[in-house]
């Protein structure tokens, strides 16, 4: 399918600057493409550890959760984690990939000033099970691991939209636009060349019939 | 730069540990409380949400549009009873969008 166009000349060198234009835009979009790829996948195999990783030792954490709650009271257990002895501060940067701007997560600790500063427990050790000691202490352990994840699946999930839209638009210009502007160039060229040889055969016979009547 | 906050959603049992992270924790028990909180959150300047798998799944076309967005980014979490393989499900399903065959999780063969 070709465009409609008036077969002119005018036309043709208009339709040849869009070739071009086309032609290097489809170029600049297949790198753009190949390197959010490259780095996709990069970030993506570190996101799928980080979750593995991530998953397993939650689950453990929780795991050690459930038992120091069996064994303790859920009045105890709440009154015990009432008060947190830390805020969790967070900060948002931006960064770039390939302009897909993707959050950065920084984060820090802040003492609320309550029970003793430095501990990760809220809690005296009397009322409480060994089991809940343990399963905070995994758990402040993941949660730099957790943010990291937050940051990266982010930045996956940005790039996998940006990568999609890129290649739709790789594809329409590398089969539908360049294709349909080079059979509208040839259409043209070939009315210009037939347009030609009508002319110049018509003057041919006006030459003969000038030729025949002297 | 400026500050955000980071919260939970999910049921009691799990998430009460990380109260002691200092961060917010938002217990629900259904799903439609679970998408109010959320929806409240991502209202509040919450930078971070993480929730357990056992809500994400019924709140999957919320969580999907709002990994379209900048900010917040939404972690899906297993609960006390494991994980439901959901987290590795959408790492799947962006390769998959992305590359348009999994690579990363192919058997070998």
């Amino acid at each position: 399918m070709e465009i409609r166009v008036n077969p002119t000349r005018m036309e043709l060198n208009r339709l040849k600057k869009r070739l071009k234009m086309a032609e290097r835009g489809h170029k600049l979009l297949k790198d753009k493409r190949d390197e959010l790829i490259r780095q996709f996948l990069i970030l993506v195999r570190k996101n799928k550890e980080l979750r593995e990783q991530m998953e397993k030792e939650l689950s453990a954490a929780f795991a050690k959760f459930l038992l120091a709650r069996a064994v303790m009271t859920a009045e105890t257990l709440e009154e015990a984690l009432m008060y947190p002895t830390r805020r969790l501060t967070l900060a948002v940067k931006k960064q770039n990939i390939m302009s897909v701007y993707a959050p950065r997560f920084e984060w820090g600790e802040e003492e609320s000033g309550r029970g003793e500063a430095g501990s990760i427990y809220p809690y005296g050790f009397v009322d409480t099970s060994a089991e809940l000691d343990i399963s905070i202490e995994t758990l402040s352990g993941i949660m730099p691991q957790l943010l990291e994840l937050a940051e990266v699946e982010k930045a996956v999930q940005l790039l996998a939209d940006e990568i999609e839209k890129t290649r739709r638009r790789v594809n329409a210009l590398e089969y539908v636009m360049i294709p349909k502007i080079r059979e509208t160039i040839r259409y043209i060229t070939m009315k210009l060349d037939e347009n030609e040889r009508g002319a110049l055969t018509r003057l041919m016979k006006i030459k003969d019939v000038v030729r025949a009547k002297m | 730069m400026s500050s955000y906050k980071t919260a939970v959603i999910g049921d009691k049992d799990s998430i009460l540990g990380f109260k002691t992270l200092g961060v917010a924790i938002f217990p629900v028990t259904g799903a439609a409380a679970a998408l109010a909180i959320l929806k409240q959150l991502v209202a509040d300047n919450y930078g971070v949400i993480f929730i357990t798998e056992e809500f994400a799944r019924e709140l999957d076309d919320v969580i999907a549009e709002l990994n379209k967005r900048f900010l917040p980014s939404i972690v899906l979490i297993p609960n006390s009873k494991g994980t439901l393989g959901l987290g590795i499900r959408n790492i799947k399903q962006n390769v998959e969008k992305a590359i348009g065959a999994d690579i990363l999780f192919r058997k070998e063969g």
